[in-house]
């Protein structure tokens, strides 16, 4: 089947099989390999990237699902080859370890983020209750997203 | 020693691998493509014990869709693999031991379809009794995992002190009790994926993949494909997280790999989905522990008695070392006069269990740090005041006859700081009293009426108690007695005052390249930016053993520190020359220059490396460090096992929900001394993660088996904490004097997680009353006190 849809800004269109996840579309066929696979049954959402404004997880989605969607993944939040605030933040405040959960994290703070601009701890914590993270208790990366909320312009 | 001003280390530094991470650029094993790669899929049973009989590939042989079909016969060296014991074979074609077991590997184009087919392989097998219960695996009859080794026992250690009966005999009361622990997986979000790509050249074949250990991996891969270790090439991509994990079960599916790689002369990827991950790589040692104690009136332990069980399930893996560290901290940071010792760890058909963050001491620590506080409360004494009449002071003597000295002995010091930071004392003394004059909210249904009115209700608010605990450790650093200790680590300083970075111990996302950037920027005064750690490859630089044990810090901080001191000594040397000096001690190498007697004379970095390189000078070093002999005797359990220790104490606030058996933890304290703290935001982020994998461990995580089986094979129902579990974390550090390492870098890594969940059970000791002896101590256990498990296997997720 064929889908057009937006992602990270550029208009695309596609000829694709229908079973395929939007997880498999954005790492297969475009190469997008900053959005990670950790359960595949929408447990740990190192998957999660943004669909029509909303974090979605990649894995629960089929690809044909997003024909005349907007997507954004991890490779699609620089803007002119500056990092986002939550990036520049989640390296300020050493919320990276391993990393792996590090994209899918992003992105649920940045859906967070779009829909509510001044987000209290509590908010935060739900925003990203779904993405699971093994390496760093949660506590540097709830900081970096606080720290963001003052940064990110709309 | 100590007492020098740092311009780098201790400071917050921005991890040298994150902005890759931070922007999805970072390439993990999986994000790798080789052209013509294949896909490998692994065939397994439905057993858990069996003999296999035949395997019949007839129904798949012809089908398109298989390339190829790999399995024992195909092996051309070592057909079992292990650390320490090789009982593990790659592919098994005698015997199914656990439901792991790989039987074969198909490899194709198409995961998808491999792993339809791998179905119709026709496996017949001779179905064996099942040993679940390590209880019954040293009994007469036991059935025999391993017939070839005569016993199920992989190894028992005793420890011998004094004369235990005469302790007890000295002791005014005396408490026995049995405690246990579950088995855990670790859960590193990445799943395990490797590639294999036949070699170029000399090379035999090339392996990326997410690999805790290179050497290690190259050493199994080498034995396996019986060449020598410099055919085989490992690269390790960027590892999505191990706590211990991604050692044996990386080392296999590389082997397997390989094996494949070189017979279709293709690359060959195998990728796990969670739930292979979860069913076929090793856990966390689950352990029955007896603990038997005799103490004076005054608090004073006499004598102590220890049992420990473990089960190893079906191989041994790191069982021996992993039993050997419990042995040695048993006891807890208490000296004690008369000690018996006894660890076993044994084979049964559950799933193998090894190396994973802790190895050894979580389950310990729980148990006698719960027998600590029952003597307080007997004794009358706080949990405060019991550990400090019986912990460790500077020149203590520890269960194997080591007396603590040559380094700091701060176990004094971090408690005292825990209990002082969380007001630990008042509130537990507190929280004991609300116990003891507060009975639990009953209902009372003593209407006619079916309407209930609001008073009919118990007010959930009134069902919270608060409780607060704490748990105190030492912990010997690297790997002490149970293996060679040293590491590598290379600098190369470029022509321009750049700098090339990269150590033999790998990267497991804990921070260690950012860590070694900070060591070489401190000791060459230069900022951590000018320097890049090089890709790790088992090809570039001498094998430093495994990146294991908290050693990371201790051992390549030393040998980063080692290669940048003969490079600052063969530039001072120079300069000694050139400024017609004395001596090089009063050179000042910092913020990019090196100065003279305070600034009389003074070069910048840079000019420094341009003039060095025109004479000649070599600007490249390879630092080593090794750590100095220690030494155990197996049958008394006597030595100096490890060469220095740290020590922490942790204090958790938790609610308890009396009714629901929900605990929330409202607080922890960590107090640790690491040594000297080199990476600020790092220690700051073990510390975060460490407890919260150790809250995770005492009150949710767990798998279970059923014959063997386990049930939790994915995130849905193996629960691990997420963001909203846990409120308040306070990490703080004590920095212990020691010579060891980068100016006493010691261990922070396993110390953070050892804790926690001892802590937790105490604190909800303070807030019931009641004292839970199983972990982890989630609802049932809380409220019925006993665990609950789903009636059957199926569900809905699995392939």
């Amino acid at each position: 089947m064929k889908i057009s849809f937006v992602l990270n800004g550029q208009n695309t269109s596609m000829e694709i099989e229908p079973n395929i996840r939007l997880l498999d579309l954005l790492r297969d066929k475009f190469n997008l390999t900053g959005t990670k696979e950790g359960c595949s049954i929408g447990e740990c959402g190192a998957c999660t990237v943004i669909m029509n404004g909303k974090a979605v997880n990649s894995c629960l989605v089929l690809a044909g699902q997003c024909d005349g969607a907007e997507i954004i993944t991890i490779e699609g939040i620089e803007k002119d080859g500056k990092l986002h605030p939550l990036q520049e933040n989640f390296l300020k405040s050493g919320a990276v370890q391993c990393g792996f959960c590090t994209p899918g994290m992003i992105m649920s703070a940045y859906a967070l983020l779009l829909e509510n601009p001044n987000p209290i701890e509590e908010e935060i914590k739900d925003a990203i209750a779904g993405n699971l993270c093994r390496c760093t208790g949660y506590k540097q990366i709830i900081d970096a997203v606080e720290k963001s909320t003052k940064e990110v312009v709309r | 020693m100590n007492k020098r001003n740092f311009n780098i280390v201790g400071k917050p530094v921005i991890r040298r691998d994150g902005c890759a991470k931070v922007t999805g650029k970072a390439k993990y094993a999986d994000d790798f493509r080789f052209e013509g790669e294949l896909y490998g899929v692994m065939v397994r049973t439905n057993s858990s014990h069996a003999i296999i009989k035949k395997i019949d590939y007839s129904e798949i042989a012809d089908n398109p869709s298989v390339k190829l079909i790999i399995d024992a016969n195909d092996i051309p060296g070592k057909k079992k693999v292990g650390p320490i014991k090789q009982d593990q074979p790659v592919f098994c074609n005698e015997r199914i031991v656990t439901p792991g077991d790989v039987i074969a590997m198909l490899v194709g184009e198409k995961e998808s379809e491999l792993r339809q087919l791998a179905k119709r392989i026709r496996i017949e097998l001779e179905e064996l009794p099942l040993l679940e219960n390590p209880r019954n695996a040293l009994d007469k009859d036991a059935i025999l995992i391993h017939p070839e080794f005569k016993t199920n026992l992989i190894t028992h250690y005793p420890l011998r002190k004094g004369n235990i009966e005469k302790g007890f005999n000295q002791s005014d009361e005396i408490i026995e009790q049995t405690y246990t622990t579950q088995l855990v997986e670790h859960a590193y979000i990445e799943p395990e994926c490797v590639t294999a790509i036949p070699g170029e050249g000399n090379l035999k074949i090339k392996i990326i993949g997410s690999i805790q250990n290179p050497f290690t991996t190259r050493k199994v891969v080498a034995s396996v494909l019986d060449c020598g270790l410099n055919k085989v090439e490992i690269i390790q991509a960027e590892l999505g997280g191990s706590f211990g994990g991604k050692d044996d079960i990386m080392n296999i599916l590389s082997a397997r790999a390989a094996i494949a790689a070189l017979k279709s002369n293709r690359p060959i990827k195998i990728k796990y989905n969670r739930e292979e991950s979860i069913i076929e790589s090793y856990k966390r040692h689950p352990y029955i522990l007896n603990y038997k104690i005799g103490f004076k009136r005054d608090g004073k332990i006499k004598a102590i008695k220890i049992d420990l069980l473990a089960d190893g399930g079906a191989y041994s893996s790191m069982s021996p070392f992993v039993t050997w560290r419990s042995v040695v901290q048993a006891t807890g940071p208490y000296e004690i006069k008369n000690v018996h010792t006894d660890v076993r760890v044994v084979y049964t058909n559950n799933p193998y269990t090894g190396a994973m963050r802790g190895f050894g001491s979580p389950q310990p620590i729980f148990a006698i740090e719960s027998m600590m506080d029952e003597i307080a409360l007997r004794v009358g004494k706080t949990p405060f005041e019991i550990r400090k009449i019986n912990g460790f002071k500077q020149g203590s003597v520890t269960a194997s006859g080591q007396k603590l000295s040559g380094h700091e002995v701060t176990l004094n010091k971090v408690l005292k700081k825990a209990v002082d930071v969380s007001s630990f004392s008042s509130k537990w003394v507190e929280n004991k009293k609300s116990v003891e004059k507060n009975e639990a909210p009953t209902q009372s249904y003593v209407k006619n009426s079916l309407i209930l009115h609001k008073d009919d209700f118990i007010n959930p608010d009134k069902l919270w108690r608060k409780g607060i605990g704490l748990a105190l450790s030492y912990r010997g650093c690297s790997l002490g007695a149970e293996g060679i200790d040293a590491a590598a680590s290379y600098v190369s300083i470029q022509p321009d005052g750049t700098v090339y970075l990269l150590s033999g111990l790998a990267e497991n996302g804990q921070g260690l390249k950012t860590t070694y950037s900070i060591v070489a920027a401190e000791v060459l005064g230069i900022s951590a930016d000018k320097i890049i750690y090089l890709e790790q490859n088992t090809s570039r630089i001498p094998d430093s053993g495994p990146t294991v044990a908290s050693r990371a810090t201790l051992m390549g901080g030393g040998a980063t520190k080692n290669a940048c001191e003969e490079l600052k000594k063969r530039l001072g040397k120079l300069l000694v020359n050139e400024w017609r000096l004395k001596s090089p001690n009063e050179l000042h190498f910092a913020n990019g220059t090196v100065t003279y007697n305070g600034k009389k004379k003074k070069i910048s970095f840079d000019e420094l490396i341009k003039k060095a390189y025109t004479q000649g000078v070599n600007l490249s070093a390879i630092g080593w460090y090794a750590g100095p002999k220690v030494h155990w005797e197996e049958e008394t359990g006597h030595g100096s096992a490890y060469f220095t220790y740290v020590y922490g104490c942790q204090v958790a606030e938790v609610s308890v929900n009396i009714g629901t058996g929900e605990v929330y933890i409202n607080n922890i304290w960590a107090v640790h001394d690491p040594g000297k703290v080199i990476n600020i935001l790092g220690a700051e982020g073990q510390v975060y993660g460490g407890t919260t994998q150790g809250a995770g461990y005492g009150l949710w995580e767990k798998i279970s088996t059923h014959e063997g089986k386990i049930r939790e094979n994915n995130f849905d129902q193996f629960l691990i904490p997420t963001s909203k579990d846990i409120d308040a974390i306070d990490p703080y550090f004590i920095e212990g004097k020691d010579k060891y390492g980068a100016w006493g870098g010691k261990s922070l890594g396993e110390p953070t997680l050892e804790l926690t969940a001892a802590a937790i059970a105490n604190a909800i000791t303070n807030a019931t009353g009641q004292r839970f002896f199983n972990l982890p101590i989630n609802i049932e256990e809380l409220l019925l006190r006993k665990k609950l498990y789903p009636e059957s296997l199926k569900r809905g997720s699995i392939l």
